[in-house]
């Protein structure tokens, strides 16, 4: 899949760099064996949000030369449990994914591979000896992020979009909404869901619809909400990832979901020979810079100054470790 | 309950309503050609995957957005063309066949996309259609007033032109076209190629005009939602105009019921209303519907 961008334009430079690699691997065992290997299954594209977490903190893990990956992306989950067996039968150290729609196959699959070591997505615990989990517990963030939407609404009323009210989703938006409430205790919400990942036109529909009806800033969970924002010139909140880029004068401010302190610990545990199961899900809190609040960037100075002296405390608390924000993950539902 | 009448006279509401049809207006229609003329197109959900990242893909790689226009709808007709051959003059299993352009035009998308953006983070963007508003009218993007505008054009063409007479009678009786003298396999080619086409603008509607982006799902099932439109409307454009806005109403509805009784029922209720009103309104619509007497019977010079 790798080499794929390059097979027009170079195949011959590819194929004989391949030949190269491959006696330099041949006359090098040793350096090759102290590259773990690793492998990524993905049920949605890379540019999914959540999955590019996961994707970017083992490209980063890639280069630094630890790792050799290979990953495989859009798996369907009645297909999920063939890739796992491919990769654990090819010789896979690690495998990474998530396993939110085949949770008893990929815990059947670990059972038969003791050797591999799984580092899945899932709201389940952990299985003995070799499947750990990992989940987006990034509602530190989302609650900051909701302090800030407090207050900047100037209308009271924020509108929220989802695509299912699984736990992962619900944990970040009841976070977002308390938050919002702190600061601003007049505030509603309109929360809805479109049954669906990956329909950025319907969410973008559910965000006009909201919009129509006051709010004037958007909670994205879902591609598409930020664009609604932007062409009916409200504001809109970032979530996992910050797309403040694409929309400068639109994401006030994203909570950011880093996999990396997850992913360099299962390395460095799989490489000690002590990986075991158990839960990552404290790896993506801020204290260990597992989540974060991206920076105001275009919206520096925009933001009331004694809301931000706020944020900013609760942030350094949650960083010291002083507080914390509760995990909920009940649906959240519209207060209008 | 005052509440749910503001929705439905706010002008908000009726051209979120225009656009949600859009795809579906020009799907059903594309589907609706294809099979007056005897051929069932299944691979309308693939064929509309493959408008979409055609016409995104061209206009990204620096081509204008009518130039992406262009290219969906040659896509659209090349897979169309498969499809045809397949079916008329090999006579193969429509179903089979469909399905087959289907999973071919939706892999071939993603393969595409990915050869051509192998690394991609967060979604490259175009700048898309922009609404345009006409006075008197809500402000629509210029594909949306062609796809009103094509359901007028297939009507006329259908009703009023010997081409049309030709294409509707090689579904109903493919003998009597064969003894006028005409190509019964030239005219079902042409059909299904010309609906493809349709089909590939339809999908390139959801990425030059209703977003910025290509995703892989995000045609969404929207393709066999025309399927059943195209029953709904009797196999007749202006009742398939009259299907996708209803259908499209609906879901502009719940979207906004969503926000006045979210709290009340559960979410899945809101999303499941499009489909069910659609199925009640199926039922009561399609009681007299007259399908092609010649639709999914391959024509075979000769046979008796």
């Amino acid at each position: 899949m790798m080499g794929w961008g390059a097979w027009g334009k170079v195949a011959r430079r590819t194929v004989l760099g391949g030949a190269a690699a491959l006696a330099v691997g041949m006359a090098l065992p040793a350096m090759a064996q102290t590259k773990l290997k690793v492998a990524g299954i993905y049920t949605v594209p890379i540019e999914q949000q959540w999955v590019s977490r996961i994707h970017l903190a083992l490209k980063a893990a890639e280069s630094r030369g630890e790792v050799e990956y290979v990953w495989a992306e859009s798996v369907a989950n009645t297909d999920y449990e063939r890739v796992m067996r491919q990769y654990a039968e090819g010789g896979q150290q690690l495998i990474v994914g998530e396993v939110f729609g085949v949770e008893r196959a990929a815990r059947a699959v670990a059972k038969d591979y003791p050797k591999t070591a799984f580092l899945m997505g899932s709201s389940f615990p952990a299985q003995a000896p070799n499947f750990s989990v990992f989940d987006n517990f990034i509602q530190e963030p989302a609650y900051l992020t909701g302090m800030i939407a407090g207050a900047m609404t100037k209308s009271n009323v924020i509108g929220m979009v989802g695509g299912y009210p699984i736990p992962e989703v619900n944990r970040l938006m009841n976070a977002f909404m308390e938050g919002a409430k702190e600061i601003n205790p007049k505030v509603k919400f309109m929360v809805s869901f479109i049954g669906s990942w990956f329909d950025p036109p319907k969410a973008k529909e559910a965000a006009f619809a909201m919009i129509d009806r006051g709010a004037d800033v958007m909670y994205a969970e879902r591609f598409g909400v930020s664009d609604a924002a932007k062409e009916r010139k409200v504001l809109a909140i970032g979530n996992v990832i910050n797309t403040q880029p694409q929309y400068p004068d639109t994401v006030v401010a994203s909570a950011l979901w880093h996999m990396e302190p997850s992913i360099d610990r299962a390395i460095a545990q799989v490489k000690a020979g002590s990986f075991k199961a158990e839960d990552y899900g404290p790896y993506s809190m801020m204290k260990v810079g597992g989540s974060s609040l991206a920076p105001l960037g275009t919206f520096e100075g925009k933001v009331p100054a004694d809301v931000m002296g706020k944020v900013k405390q609760r942030e350094q608390d949650l960083r010291d470790g002083k507080v914390t924000v509760k995990v909920n993950d009940g649906e959240p539902k519209s207060t209008m | 309950m005052a509440e749910i009448l503001d929705i439905l006279v706010s002008a908000a509401f009726w051209t979120a309503v225009l656009r949600i049809a859009s795809p579906y207006i020009l799907g059903t229609l594309g589907e609706l050609v294809c099979e007056r003329a005897g051929v069932l197109n299944l691979g309308i959900e693939g064929i509309m995957v493959l408008g979409a990242m055609t016409g995104w893909m061209t206009v990204y790689q620096g081509g204008g957005l009518w130039v992406g226009v262009l290219a969906a709808c040659t896509a659209g007709a090349l897979l169309g063309l498969l499809h045809a051959l397949l079916t008329v003059p090999l006579g193969l299993s429509q179903h089979v066949a469909g399905i087959g352009v289907t999973l071919l035009g939706s892999s071939l998308s993603y393969f595409t996309y990915r050869l051509v953006l192998p690394q991609a983070s967060t979604p490259p963007t175009i700048e898309p259609f922009q609404p345009l508003p006409l006075p008197g009218l809500l402000a629509q993007t210029p594909l949306t007033y062609l796809a009103v505008a094509l359901v007028g054009l297939v009507a006329y063409v259908l009703y009023r032109t010997p081409l049309g007479l030709a294409v509707r009678t090689v579904g109903e009786n493919p003998a009597a076209v064969e003894a006028q003298g005409l190509s019964v396999t030239g005219l079902r080619i042409g059909a299904v190629v010309a609906g493809s086409a349709l089909m590939g603008l339809a999908g390139a509607f959801l990425t030059l005009s209703a977003f910025n982006a290509f995703f892989f799902n995000m045609i969404n099932g929207r393709g066999w939602i025309c399927i059943a439109l195209v029953v709904f409307a009797s196999w007749r454009p202006g009742k398939a105009l009259l299907g996708a806005v209803l259908f499209a109403a609906f879901d502009a509805f719940q979207l906004r019921l969503q926000q006045v009784a979210g709290g009340a029922l559960p979410y899945q209720l809101f999303l499941m209303l499009p489909y069910l009103l659609s199925i009640a309104a199926l039922v009561l619509m399609s009681r007299r519907a007259a399908y092609p007497r010649a639709l999914m019977i391959p024509y075979r010079k000769g046979e008796r």
